[in-house]
């Protein structure tokens, strides 16, 4: 590992901190859903575990007041990155009123958050890409200099909307990043059995986009990656396609049990691989992190989290009738 | 007052709409350079340039998901499908993610697209040219589904559907597009979308349709006014959600009602129209709701003889009323 | 220190109990809010399950390999420190029970007939406007016309509006009807249409032979003493009460008496059933021009001469007077016709539907009578009784009409009081 490679990236210390700080918010609040859930508090949880470094090294690479993303259900660190805050994503577990992406209609994950340009997503994958494209598209259009980010897990990647979409940026050169989070496993079926190309990335070509795999438990590559993208997309050369490749340490969700169909020694495997632990090393090595930097940052960020688990649980449900609302507009 | 055909009102409409407002831009395959197949928007390439009339590629759901996408954004988005018959792959976006849009989000975002679509039969079209597909979308609340039948409702509702804040789809027969003439005001007028409208006057029986139908209602009753009968006309003009007091209002009139679709009859929209009547009009009906529509069967046959057997007509309307009238 | 109560989550999204599998505290330990306590099967997933308090394990209340429902208790948790509530999880739901009692009371529906409502009144000859309505705002339902039909009890229309107009108004405009050639009017014939009362007493009269086997009986009863009876007091009688005293009141009496006796004539026909009517509702028949009435004194067997007069002469000038409410006109059990006004010594009454018979009061005359192997003048009815042979057969009946003609040969001064 090379020494100091952020600042090769143009990365400030505490801009890595920072970083780190939003993975482990992720990471932590992740937790603490299941832990709820478990307690049956919370009907429902869905995973970030494992894409914390591709969601946020990602993020950190784009333009985080003025580009428009449209996050799947696991982006807990896209969306943390771009404004949501860890009180409003306990409101949304927990289906209270307040909560910004659906003010309770939707389940955990299905992220939407207009004032920080966060999409509006739904269940049936890969339906926001040619939103993104459309996105891009107004963009190029009104002449503006946001690009548009998209994100997907590998399995949606054999979604037509995948295809159309990608396809249709490639004709039309639109500044939009596609970044498949490829974790292995499309609930139970892993990447053999999904896709039949070696990589996701090989994808790319047939659609006039340059196509690229990193490591997804790296957020600095990830960064390196999207960083790269962003630009040509500022420069009018089109769309992108960025393969982050980790690992879903988790169940597909909470009504999941995976030992049902992988060994507990390929996740225990994957574990050693954790971005959380492997970057947390990074930070050491070039000491941006301290024993007591790591203590004081925890305790900061579980008294986040106490605060918004508090804060939610307690929080008014909307009313029964407030389902009638909003089929069109007011 | 100009005259003008019933394809050439959308253009019209789409033209005017694209000079008041940069933000409205078309999408759709062989809509620009070439004016699209059926030339509905004929010269808006030329006028607008290709930034603004887009040809996309090949590909429905595409064309459905990139104008969500911009219209999301806050431009308007006009998506041509080709054919209704071709909306089909873009069902997941029109219903999973148009029609949710502004629910899903608790009115944070919103899908204000318009999406057009030629329909119907009569034109030789066989079984994927000729398709009546309303009843697919009738049930998705979020959706507005129009379906004008003259000229002037053409230019009005179309430019209503643009100014909507949210998807509405827009089916235009494909037989009216030059069979129907009609005058059309040169001044910028807007319709309602969710009204009916009564296109004729009568005392005798009450006949409820939309499209191309009304015209074969409308020609039947006049034959039938020779022999005395007087037919009530309602052109429901959108067909999700129903104007619910317009049919109410309509059956009441008369208390004898003639539905008519082109469509295959189980399931239609019509089976909608008759429970409102029947939900609401018990006491003054005075005949049982008849429905006039194509026959149960998956599509209309290329073979001219089923072709006609399966398309309505005024004949075939004609009959119906008179029926009804002499119950 | 509050104790907490620990239910099982629901694990999953289909989920509806899980099973203990092993338990990670003992009674005693003290665990953190979050920390695992237990680990729970389900269909779905095996999970730790979480404390959501912070403080000492009370009780155990499952032991592991116990499969307990979502939402019950697995144990118990003495809490430190703050109290946690759950209450505010609890949606106070207080959905005001809405009253319909308002629109249920009035009248508004009454007059809106159903289809179904118009048929069977109309195949039924029921009066709509003597039907009370079960339904919201007073709306007649179908059940309510089904069970008047059921119960025998139908409202035979005596203004009859309702049926005619129902009637009229369902005859097809292209149906000619079944006229034939000698039905069809002559020039100078005069046609009168068939309507209102006239309609209905047509379709009561087919009902009635179409549905019931007929037959007859007839007694000859010696009155002399009854008219010498009612001769003497009838005048007295008029000025004391005020209207008259006429042989037909000791007619329904002595009919009323032995009913009471013979109750299988008081009775009617329901298909699988006879029912016996406890009520003794003597119908009479009335004329007024082209049209007949048939009202009801009820409870006949209780009343006096006198009482019974007075209904007799009320009920004919109601109906004179077209007054008769639907009231007057329900309930009748048995009907005792008065042809002797006309004249008549014999007749064949057609039984009123669904009674089981009827009887007619023919004139008294003056005949000569052998008694005692000599000539006397004496009075002299006729009483002719029409039955329906599903239920009566002639013993029943001859015993009966015996009765009958019994105590009206006893009738007298001595034996009968008026009042």
């Amino acid at each position: 590992m090379l020494e100091n490679r952020h600042r090769e990236l143009g990365l400030s210390d505490e801009e890595v901190m920072e970083m780190f700080k939003t993975m482990l918010l992720a990471r932590k609040l992740d937790e603490r859903m299941w832990l709820l859930n478990r307690s049956g508090k919370i009907p429902f949880a869905i995973s970030c575990q494992g894409q914390e470094a591709a969601q946020v090294g990602a993020s950190f690479a784009l333009n985080r007041e003025k580009d428009y993303v449209a996050p799947y259900y696991r982006d807990m660190g896209v969306v943390l990155a771009f404004g949501m805050t860890a009180k409003e994503l306990m409101l949304s577990s927990f289906a209270k009123a307040d909560d910004p992406n659906s003010g309770g209609r939707q389940m955990p994950g299905h992220f939407g958050q207009k004032k920080n340009r966060i999409l509006s997503g739904s269940s049936p994958v890969t339906t926001q890409l040619p939103h993104a494209v459309g996105v891009a598209l107004a963009g190029k259009m009104e002449k503006k200099d946001f690009v548009s980010f998209v994100t997907l897990g590998e399995g949606s990647s054999n979604q037509g909307d995948f295809h159309e979409g990608l396809n249709f940026a490639g004709v039309y050169k639109l500044p939009v990043i596609t970044m498949v989070e490829n974790n292995k496993y499309a609930i139970s079926i892993p990447y053999e059995r999904q896709v039949a190309s070696k990589n996701v990335a090989d994808r790319a070509e047939s659609y006039g986009m340059p196509g690229v795999t990193v490591d997804g438990n790296d957020p600095l590559a990830v960064y390196q990656a999207v960083k790269e993208a962003r630009a040509r997309a500022a420069a009018g050369d089109g769309p992108s396609l960025i393969e982050a490749v980790s690992y879903r340490l988790t169940p597909h969700s909470s009504d999941d049990d995976d030992s049902t169909y992988r060994g507990k020694s390929e996740v225990e495997e994957a574990r050693k691989k954790d971005s959380i632990i492997t970057f947390a090393n990074y930070m050491r090595e070039t000491n941006i992190l301290t024993d007591d930097k790591e203590k004081l940052l925890v305790d900061e960020i579980m008294g986040i989290i106490n605060e918004a688990t508090d804060f939610a649980e307690n929080a008014p449900y909307a009313e029964a009738e407030h389902a009638l609302k909003y089929v069109y507009e007011e | 007052m100009p005259v003008m055909t019933y394809i050439q009102a959308i253009t019209t409409a789409l033209r005017e709409e694209m000079q008041r407002d940069k933000k409205v831009f078309i999408l759709g395959e062989d809509v620009g350079k070439k004016g699209g197949v059926f030339r509905a928007t004929d010269g808006l390439y030329e006028e607008f340039g290709e930034d603004r009339v887009l040809d996309t590629p090949l590909a429905e759901s595409a064309i459905a998901g990139v104008g969500i996408g911009a219209a999301m954004y806050g431009l308007r988005p006009v998506a041509e499908m080709q054919f209704a018959d071709f909306i089909m792959p873009a069902i997941n976006q029109i219903i999973s993610e148009a029609a949710k849009m502004r629910y899903r989000s608790n009115n944070d975002w919103s899908a204000p697209i318009t999406i057009r679509a030629p329909y119907g039969g009569g034109v030789h079209g066989a079984l994927y040219h000729s398709q009546s597909v309303e009843a697919i979308f009738a049930n998705q609340p979020g959706l507005k589904i129009v379906m004008p039948s003259t000229p002037y409702d053409v230019k009005g509702l179309l430019k209503a559907a643009i100014r909507d804040n949210d998807p509405v789809l827009f089916f235009e027969h494909k037989r009216a597009y030059r069979l129907l003439k009609g005058e059309v005001p040169a001044d910028d007028y807007v319709l309602p979308i969710g009204k009916a409208d009564v296109k004729r006057e009568g005392e005798d029986i009450t006949v409820i349709t939309y499209g191309l139908c009304v015209h074969f209602a409308l020609q039947a009753a006049e034959k039938l006014a020779e022999d005395g009968i007087d037919a009530h006309i309602l052109d429901l003009r959108t067909v999700y959600p129903l104007d619910q007091e317009a049919i109410i209002e309509a059956a009441k009139k008369t208390g004898k009602v003639l539905l008519i679709t082109e469509d295959n009859k189980e399931g239609s929209i019509i089976g909608e129209v008759a429970a409102i009547i029947a939900e609401h009009c018990l006491f003054d009906l005075d005949s049982p709701i008849q429905r006039l529509a194509g026959p149960d069967i998956p599509s209309m046959p290329y073979a001219p003889t089923m072709e006609k057997f399966f398309m309505m007509n005024p004949d075939k309307v004609e009959k119906a009323m008179r029926d009804l009238a002499e119950y | 220190m509050p104790t907490e109560k620990i239910t099982m989550p629901q694990l999953g999204e289909s989920v509806t109990e899980g099973t203990i599998s092993s338990w990670l505290v003992n009674v005693g330990d003290h665990v953190n809010k979050y920390d695992p306590i237990t680990e729970v099967m389900t269909d779905k997933v095996n999970a730790e399950v979480p404390s959501s308090f912070t403080g000492v394990i009370k009780e155990l209340s499952a032991a592991e390999g116990d499969t307990i429902a979502v939402g019950d208790l697995i144990c118990y948790i003495e809490t430190e420190g703050a109290q946690e509530s759950d209450s505010l999880d609890e949606e106070k739901e207080e959905i005001a029970i809405e009253s319909e009692d308002a629109t249920s009371n009035g009248e508004s529906m009454k007059k809106r007939y159903s289809p179904a409502v118009l048929r069977i009144a109309q195949e039924n000859a029921i009066d709509l406007n003597d039907v009370r309505g079960s339904g919201r705002g007073g709306r007649i339902t179908r059940k309510d016309l089904e069970k008047i039909i059921s119960t025998g009890e139908v409202p035979i229309a005596s203004q009859a509006q309702a049926i005619t107009t129902a009637t009229d108004n369902n005859i097809p405009i292209s149906n000619k009807s079944d006229t034939t050639s000698e039905k069809e009017s002559q020039r100078g014939d005069k046609e009168i249409p068939v309507k209102g009362i006239r309609k209905v007493i047509a379709q009561n009269m087919v009902k009635s032979k179409q549905e019931i086997p007929h037959a007859w009986m007839t007694v000859e009863v010696d009155v002399t003493d009854l008219v010498k009876y009612r001769n003497n007091v009838k005048d007295s009688f008029k000025i004391n009460e005020g209207f008259g005293l006429t042989f037909f009141a000791f007619f329904v009496k002595a009919v009323a008496q032995a009913l009471k006796e013979y109750p299988q004539l008081n009775s009617m026909w329901a298909g699988d059933k006879i029912i016996q009517k406890k009520a003794i509702n003597l119908s009479i028949a009335v004329a007024k021009e082209n049209e007949l009435f048939v009202p009801v004194i009820k409870n006949a067997d209780d009343k006096t001469i006198k009482a019974i007069a007075r209904d007799i002469h009320d009920l004919a000038r109601k109906a004179r007077n077209g007054k008769l409410t639907s009231d007057d006109m329900q309930g009748g059990t048995f009907t005792v016709n008065n042809t002797g006004t006309f004249g008549s010594i014999s007749s064949m009454g057609v039984i009123n539907h669904p009674q089981a018979a009827i009887l007619q009061v023919e004139s008294i005359v003056k005949r000569p009578v052998i008694i005692d192997d000599m000539f006397a003048a004496r009075d002299m009815v006729n009483l002719s009784l029409s039955l329906d042979h599903r239920i009566l057969d002639g013993l029943v009946c001859g015993r009966f009409l015996a009765r009958v003609k019994e105590i009206l040969e006893n009738m007298s001064d001595k034996t009968m009081n008026l009042y």
